[in-house]
């Protein structure tokens, strides 16, 4: 298969969580959305390593996995945080940092 | 212990007097603090005279020391000690201030018994005397800075000492301001010494001076006339005198020692010590001969017009620091010096005087309302009678032979020096008329009220005290003698202190009698030596031609004032309305005051408002407001962006990587 598969379905599935996070209120979709931009990247890095034979893409796309990981597990911590809290889950009403 | 041992015991009695009862003004009693002033500065006078001693024990040659305690500043090129300088010059002023002071703080003693400021008085008056020592004894011209603006602190404590008279804060103000503008002067005077020569020590200063400039060149004119400057403001010469009778505001023993005794004299001892400098720019030291001749002239016929008794003894006052400027201008030194003793003396005396008669007439000044107080006070009108003829220059006395030998001395200098000699003794003439106007007008006649008072029951007059200048009431809850004030020749310290004070000044002059003996001239002979005008001496002869015109003039003077207000007491009056503009002019002190109001206090006060009104409201406030209000609108614009929409914030991260992909894109391709 040639290479221009993989990265119109990276791009593809990168619009699609751009599109979630710019349409969808809710955080917990957000970051879900997140985590598909992010995997987007992975799977473009993942196709243009394969392309030239070497590994350090596959190496970057661990540390995007790792760093997903941990904004996964604060992202949500938040949720948790802001459930507990009786505020209501929907990012357009956490305005407080409004200059 | 060496002279300067002795010396720097001169310096510390005074300081540590000032400092005892200025720090135990809560426990010490008041007589306490009375007897550690008194004290402090009669042992420093005991020191002066050990060191005296001292320095007559040294070969003439020798007579100079510089001693230092320990560095008072030093960097690269700049090394100052704090350092004295002990000479005859020194030695001689440290008497004259010790002794007079001395005497003054005993007089103080009993005067402001009465006052509630009694500690502070004292502790003020010691830091005084302090302070015109270091001046004194300075060895090099930053102490001499040091001790000069002390001793204008001092003055400007003790003017305002009753800070709730108004008048008197504002005389108080107005000295210090007069004489700031005199210490700048002498400061850039020490700039230019220092740049020139590259010391501040005297001893290398005045060592170095004959090599480093040529006569007349401009530098050491401009360092003479910025030295002169300093010692116009501090001897109240025109035209920086006018703060001088306004100085009167203060009680009458900061009158007797600071403003006519000692601190006035600095001016004059300034110029005598720096005379190696006035000797190379002869130009400079004309002017302050001719300045020091006007005032003494202008002084003295604003005296004789003036009604309150201590303004007219200030005029005075200026008038005889006009003869000694004189006198150390034109290279009179020891004549100069002489006259500042025996003028120490006889003011002191007078000061105290009056101090006494105004006490008497419940602080009442005008001499038009005095009278009678012969009768009255004879002890005070005996005491003042011997400083007035003193002061007039009655043959015999202390005044007649300082004041005639400056004269003299004018002569034998010749040339266009004659003018001073001729104008001196027309000034002598109104000396003589002036202060006796004073003593005919208060000693004999008719008692006024007061004086009959004291005369039948031997009480004081007890009235409200008020202000002679305002006629406010007074307010004596804040250290002004109240209405229980019981001074007034009472007291056996005013008395011995007066008593003293008549003593010398008949008879000081004895120890410089031309031809007889020559004491001062002998002692400050090792100072001037270097000096070719100091060798300059009018011989015996001339001398005693002089005297006698002096005491002819003297004897012409008080007859003058003898048949004016005496004999014709009609005589006055109609002389006033024949010479109604020349009356006007004395009386209102030749519009100095007018004058220096209009040149200078007016444009600094149009200057001060067109800065406030301008250069502030505008210039300043816009640059300032001008910073706000930017650095407001852009914040405005920044925060309109942080609209707290997360989904705003991603869209607009989007944007902008979209954007920057475009771009990059574009240059690529």
């Amino acid at each position: 298969m040639s290479i221009e598969w993989y990265v119109v379905l990276s791009s593809l599935l990168f619009a699609v969580g751009a599109m979630g996070i710019l349409l969808r209120r809710s955080p917990v979709v957000i970051l879900l959305c997140l985590e598909l931009m992010l995997n987007a990247g992975n799977l473009a890095l993942v196709a243009f390593s394969r392309m030239h034979g070497n590994e350090e893409g596959q190496v970057f796309a661990i540390v995007v996995m790792v760093i997903a990981a941990c904004e996964v597990v604060i992202g949500l911590g938040l949720i948790v945080a802001i459930f507990r809290r009786r505020i209501p889950l929907d990012v357009d009403e956490l305005t407080e940092l409004r200059g | 212990m060496s002279a300067t041992g002795w010396s720097w015991l001169v310096l510390l009695l005074p300081l540590l007097g000032s400092i005892a009862i200025g720090l135990g003004f809560r426990v010490l009693p008041e007589r306490a603090a009375g007897v550690i002033g008194v004290g402090a500065i009669g042992l420093a006078f005991l020191c002066g005279v050990a060191a005296l001693i001292c320095l007559l024990g040294e070969d003439p040659e020798s007579r100079h020391h510089a001693s230092s305690l320990w560095d008072y500043a030093s960097a690269a090129g700049l090394d100052i000690k704090l350092g004295i300088y002990v000479d005859p010059l020194s030695i001689f002023m440290v008497l004259v201030v010790t002794g007079v002071s001395t005497l003054i703080h005993l007089y103080s003693y009993g005067y402001m018994q009465s006052d509630r400021g009694y500690r502070r008085f004292f502790s003020y008056l010691n830091f005084f005397v302090f302070s015109m020592l270091l001046l004194v004894l300075a060895g090099n011209f930053v102490l001499l800075i040091v001790g000069w603006a002390f001793v204008g602190f001092a003055s400007y404590a003790l003017i305002s000492f009753w800070y709730r008279r108004e008048t008197a804060t504002k005389a108080g103000m107005k000295a210090f301001v007069i004489n700031v503008v005199g210490d700048i002067g002498l400061v850039l005077a020490a700039f230019l010494i220092f740049r020139e020569i590259g010391s501040f020590d005297y001893g290398t200063v005045f060592e170095e001076a004959p090599s480093v400039f040529s006569t007349n060149e401009w530098t050491v004119t401009a360092i003479c006339l910025l030295l002169l400057l300093g010692a116009f403001a501090k001897s109240a010469q025109l035209p920086l005198h006018t703060w001088l009778p306004d100085a009167m505001e203060g009680p009458t023993p900061v009158s007797s020692l600071i403003h006519a005794a000692t601190m006035v004299t600095a001016g004059v001892y300034l110029i005598a010590r720096t005379h190696v400098l006035f000797e190379l720019a002869p130009t400079a030291a004309d002017v302050a001969a001719f300045v020091g001749l006007a005032t003494l002239l202008i002084a003295g016929t604003v005296a004789l017009v003036m009604t309150d008794l201590k303004r007219a003894i200030a005029y005075s006052t200026m008038s005889q620091i006009g003869y000694m400027v004189v006198g150390v201008s034109i290279g009179a030194y020891s004549a100069g010096m002489f006259h500042l003793m025996t003028h120490a003396f006889f003011k002191a005396l007078l000061f105290m005087a009056a101090g006494s008669i105004i006490a008497a007439m419940a602080n009442e000044q005008n001499i038009d309302k005095m009278s009678g107080f012969g009768k009255a006070m004879r002890f005070t009108s005996i005491a003042m009678l011997c400083g007035a003829l003193a002061l007039a220059a009655f043959p015999l006395t202390s005044g007649f032979f300082s004041k005639d030998e400056i004269l003299a001395y004018a002569d034998a200098r010749g040339g266009m020096y004659v003018i001073f000699t001729v104008l001196g003794y027309l000034g002598a003439l109104i000396t003589a008329v002036y202060t006796f106007r004073l003593i005919f007008r208060i000693l004999p006649g008719k008692p006024c009220p007061e004086a009959q008072e004291l005369i039948d029951t031997g009480h004081l007059h007890h009235g409200e005290p008020f202000n002679p200048a305002t006629g406010e009431r007074e307010d004596t809850e804040v250290g002004f003698p109240g209405a229980e004030h019981h001074i007034a020749e009472q007291t056996p310290t005013m008395k011995v202190a007066m008593a003293v004070l008549a003593f010398l000044a008949l008879v000081g002059g004895l120890i410089q009698v031309p031809g007889v003996d020559d004491m001062v001239g002998k002692f400050l002979e090792p100072v001037f030596e270097a000096s070719a005008l100091a060798h300059i001496h009018p011989s015996t002869g001339g001398e005693w031609e002089g005297l006698t015109i002096g005491g002819v003039i003297s004897l012409v003077g008080i007859g003058i004032a003898y048949w004016l207000y005496v004999a014709r007491p009609e005589m006055p009056g109609l002389l006033e309305e024949r010479l109604r503009p020349l009356h006007t002019l004395f009386a209102n002190k030749w519009y100095f005051d007018e004058a220096i109001d209009l040149l200078v206090v007016r444009p600094m006060l149009a200057i001060g408002r067109f800065a406030n009104r301008v250069f502030e409201r505008v210039v300043v406030d816009g640059i300032v407001n001008g910073t706000r209000e930017t650095v407001g609108g852009a914040g405005g614009l920044v925060r309109a962006v942080q609209s707290g929409f997360v989904r705003g914030y991603a869209l607009l991260l989007l944007a902008g990587f979209a954007g920057l992909a475009l771009y990059f894109l574009i240059v690529a391709s």
